[in-house]
């Protein structure tokens, strides 16, 4: 059996990833898949310590991560496709109006 | 261990390649790939309810939607693949050989964990299928947890109302 201290090294270091492409890239939709890759490593933290604690607990919360996920992405794609449509690109940089 | 050593190894190496892609389409794939090792990390783990969730919602849905999008404003497009007489070679771009080879290896890790039995979950702890199993996550999601469950399909719903309204042309 695997420790379970693998698992979570293994999800810092896929979070760490998906941040530093939050952080680096200008393409919106690639944000945007970074930030489902980090929602996916915290799952696979509540994943391992559900089983390493033998509760259920983590493995419904990781359920309701899901639906979130799912929810965020339609709403999130929909917001750029507006964007698309009012500015036509998909780099952040462009995307300054409320800038002050 | 091997298996959780190909998985971990597939699934960041994925990781990788979503974010230094320089198509979105590339890194939409790379994400599949990412969400598919993680669900052969959930049966790993005895969760198998949430692997098969992963499966539908995640690689199922999401990165379908992703691809969508990709599809509809550009930037999917796959120049190459329409010239059939380029070579071997001139197709093998170093995402594509990442894909082959890192498809190749979760599909080994995955035979490899069905042929030893390691990733059937009744193996190796007596408490393990009861953890994650259809049964026990249904019972505890009606019980203990019902009112979060109501609750989600109120956000599902407020969730594609809102898609609808920003989506709509006027």
């Amino acid at each position: 059996m695997v420790p379970t201290s693998y698992y979570l090294i293994l999800s810092a270091i896929l979070f760490a990833i998906g941040t530093l492409g939050v952080l680096l890239r200008r393409n919106v939709l690639i944000i945007f898949m970074s930030v489902e890759m980090m929602l996916n490593a915290v799952n696979l933290t509540f994943v391992a310590l559900a089983r390493q604690f033998v509760q259920l607990n983590g493995q419904i919360f990781v359920l309701m991560v899901m639906v979130v996920a799912a929810a965020e992405v339609a709403v999130g794609l929909a917001i750029v496709m507006a964007v698309i449509r009012h500015k036509d690109t998909t780099n952040i940089e462009d995307v300054n109006l409320l800038k002050g | 261990m091997f298996l959780f050593i190909v998985f971990a190894a597939v699934a960041i190496v994925a990781a990788i390649g979503v974010v230094v892609s320089r198509r979105p389409v590339y890194s939409a794939l790379f994400l599949l790939l990412n969400f598919a090792t993680l669900a052969a990390m959930y049966i790993m783990l005895q969760a198998q309810f949430l692997a098969v969730a992963q499966v539908i919602v995640y690689a199922g849905a999401i990165v379908v939607l992703f691809l969508f999008v990709v599809m509809l404003i550009g930037g999917g497009e796959l120049n190459d693949i329409r010239q059939r007489n380029l070579a071997l070679g001139a197709r093998l771009t170093w995402p594509r050989v990442m894909a082959l080879i890192l498809g190749l290896l979760l599909v080994i890790g995955l035979g490899y964990g069905i042929v030893t039995g390691q990733l059937y979950p009744t193996q190796g702890d007596a408490t393990a299928f009861g953890l994650g199993s259809v049964e026990a996550i249904g019972q505890t999601l009606y019980t203990d947890y019902l009112l979060p469950f109501e609750l989600t399909s109120v956000l599902l719903l407020v969730g594609m109302v809102g898609a609808v309204v920003l989506a709509r042309n006027d």
